[in-house]
């Protein structure tokens, strides 16, 4: 956590030195530029420091991908190619070239939107990733809102009565959270609401006839079903969500009910709290006013690691419920050596992770005054 | 004086440690009527859970137990928690002594304001408004309006201190208590804030329990002196009178203090064996 908090923390600080870099000149006397101006070049601060994390990241994939003692040219096209086809393909994938050459070439490559072709599904590299993304998106998004709307609720809870049985089991809760394996919960939930009292559906995004009914738009079979009109398939769908997503949200739960419980804990000895008191300020509001609402700062970082790690995939939980998901497609993909499609999940997952650093950036200003 | 606005007698302040219960308050008694009285003590004297206690703001595992508990005839002791809340801001009110703590740092100085006024009356918008603008303006800040729309870390400290004022008198309380409230301030705003606290507690004919750590401060601003030490009250006096003092406690502490005329070369240092064997 604390390593976790300290990327996403230097992230934040990284996009204001080149925020503030860009806005100096807007903030010097006797440059008096409009508020939309200053607000262009805040914005153009902000893409640049996008921009130039995800060249960090492209450089960090491929130069990864190249020093793993793999030889992606092998992968392609077997170990008993005779040397002439190995050299043709080589040539082909222009590995021939020094490393810093084969790097600008990915990364027009990237640039361009070619991302490669899979050695293992044969297809597109981008188009295996529209396929997988959204699974775990579709899970990772259902997941983190149960977390988000049980989790919370019981952290606060559980430090306002400190030490109440209540707290007991909500602190047992989320000792379960880190102690029990991902598998062991999958299988054992599986066995018990899918098998023994079939309260929801088994392994797999849809019942087998549902299956290629409906085009992806989004990808998001949720969406997609009501975009369709076919509420069955939507119902069937969530069927199929709920006991994975439940896995996922019981997990990002017991650590959000965790961090809420001890941000929650450290606000209520504030003196500020105390002076809410005073004034005669109902424990409610003492509660969610004074206490709660200094806290959503750091609870927002926790909930966007909490769902980037969840968007990253699962592959313990895909495996088991038979998910397509990125986190499965990568696994396989790693064990085949396929190369183009490690590095486009990597670049995915890394975007991801950016994309909530980003967003948790923006909220930071909006919820804290003293970040503005 | 008129009737007493708050009779204690023998307050004791308890906590369980692992050690067994400590008593940090220990057998507190005095009566208050709208007067000031200046409670003056070193750390862990008990003078602070003295003020704490009469709002009843112990936190649990701490108890509190008196003989006598009552303020302008209500028995504190036998509240509830959900009439105590209508007693606190409403008739008892406290100046916490830090505002860069005791502010809450995400809500507008506005806000935290009016919350003190609408938790006790029903108010339009606008008259809430009007009413915190008036009160800033009567803790002297020039620009109430741009002032009650920052948030605490965007003004300075003896600002943050005018505005905890600002906060605990606005719903007119009888009792204000005023814990240390200058102790975190530069020496050039202390007289500031102290003479604000002192205008506002004459014309609104409150009572107030100034508690501090310094002697002199406590002995010009108040008409009467509590001087705790150990959870106990050692010394009671008429401010004038402080010089006559008899407990040795006491007598060490004035004898501590520096003056501007004076040619020794080093202060006396209490000695406590002249009390504690007692």
């Amino acid at each position: 956590m604390a390593q976790n908090g300290g990327r996403l923390r230097l992230l934040a600080f990284e996009s204001e030195t080149v925020a503030d870099i860009a806005a100096k000149p807007a903030r010097r006397p006797g440059f008096h530029r409009s508020r939309g101006a200053r607000l262009l070049v805040g914005l153009a601060g902000f893409i640049v420091s996008v921009l130039i994390t995800f060249l960090g990241l492209l450089a960090i994939t491929f130069f990864i991908g190249r020093l793993v003692p793999i030889d992606p040219v092998l992968a392609v096209v077997g170990d008993r190619a005779p040397r002439a086809v190995y050299e043709a393909a080589r040539l082909q994938m222009g590995l021939d070239q020094p490393v810093p050459i084969q790097f600008i070439r990915y990364v027009a490559s990237v640039l361009s939107g070619d991302l490669g072709t899979s050695v293992s599904t044969g297809k597109l590299v981008l188009d295996d990733l529209k396929r997988v993304f959204p699974a775990t998106l579709e899970m990772a998004t259902l997941g983190i809102i149960i977390g988000v709307l049980l989790g919370v609720p019981m952290g606060v809870y559980a430090a306002s009565r400190r030490g109440s049985l209540v707290d007991q089991i909500i602190r047992v809760i989320g000792l379960l959270g880190y102690a029990v394996p991902a598998f062991w919960l999958g299988l054992v939930g599986l066995a018990v609401f899918y098998a023994r009292l079939k309260w929801v559906a088994g392994p797999g995004r849809l019942d087998i006839f549902y299956d290629g009914l409906i085009d992806p738009v989004t990808g998001i079979v949720l969406i997609d079903s009501l975009l369709a009109g076919e509420t069955d398939i939507f119902f069937n769908a969530l069927w199929h969500l709920a006991l994975p997503a439940s896995v996922l949200g019981f997990f990002s739960l017991a650590y959000i009910a965790r961090m809420t419980r001890s941000f929650m804990l450290d606000q209520l000895s504030q003196e500020y709290v105390t002076t809410a008191r005073v004034k005669g300020v109902s424990e409610r509001l003492v509660i969610w006013r004074h206490a709660f609402r200094p806290i959503l700062v750091p609870l927002i970082t926790v909930i966007g690691l909490s769902y980037a790690g969840l968007l990253e995939g699962s592959v313990m939980i895909e495996t088991i419920f038979s998910w397509p998901g990125i986190g499965n497609y990568l696994t396989v993909a790693l064990l085949n050596a396929d190369m183009s499609a490690v590095l486009g999940a990597t670049l995915v997952i890394g975007a991801v992770f950016i994309g909530i650093n980003k967003i948790s950036d923006v909220l930071y200003r909006v919820l804290d005054p003293r970040a503005r | 004086m008129s009737a007493p606005l708050l009779e204690i007698e023998n307050l004791r302040v308890s906590f369980p440690t692992q050690k067994g219960i400590i008593d940090v308050v220990r057998g507190v008694s005095f009566t208050l009527g709208r007067e000031r009285l200046g409670i003056v003590g070193e750390s862990g004297s008990g003078k602070s859970m003295t003020g704490r206690a009469i709002l009843k703001l112990i936190r649990a595992p701490g108890t509190i137990r008196a003989d006598t508990f009552r303020f302008d005839g209500i028995d504190l002791l036998k509240q509830t928690e959900k009439a105590m809340r209508r007693i606190r801001g409403a008739r008892i009110s406290m100046v916490m002594q830090d505002p860069k703590f005791s502010l809450n740092p995400v809500m507008t100085v506005g806000e935290q304001i009016a919350e003190a006024l609408q938790t006790h009356q029903r108010l339009s918008r606008r008259e809430t408004q009007k009413r915190v603008l008036t009160m800033l303006e009567a803790v002297r800040i020039d620009d109430p309006e741009r002032v009650a729309g920052l948030y605490p870390h965007e003004i300075s400290g003896g600002m943050g201190q005018r505005v905890m004022i600002a906060m605990m008198l606005i719903p007119e309380p009888d009792l204000l208590i005023a814990d240390e409230p200058t102790s975190a301030l530069d020496v050039s705003v202390q007289a500031q804030v102290l003479d604000i606290i002192d205008e506002q507690v004459r014309r609104k004919g409150m009572g107030l329990i100034f508690i501090s750590h310094d002697l002199n401060l406590v002995s010009s601003y108040c008409d009467r002196i509590l001087v705790m030490n150990t959870g106990e009250i050692v010394e009671e006096c008429q401010a004038g009178e402080l010089r006559n003092a008899v407990h040795p406690y006491t007598r060490g502490l004035i004898a501590a203090i520096p003056r501007l005329d004076e040619t020794r070369d080093e202060l006396p240092v209490l000695d406590r064996s002249a009390w504690v064997a007692k």
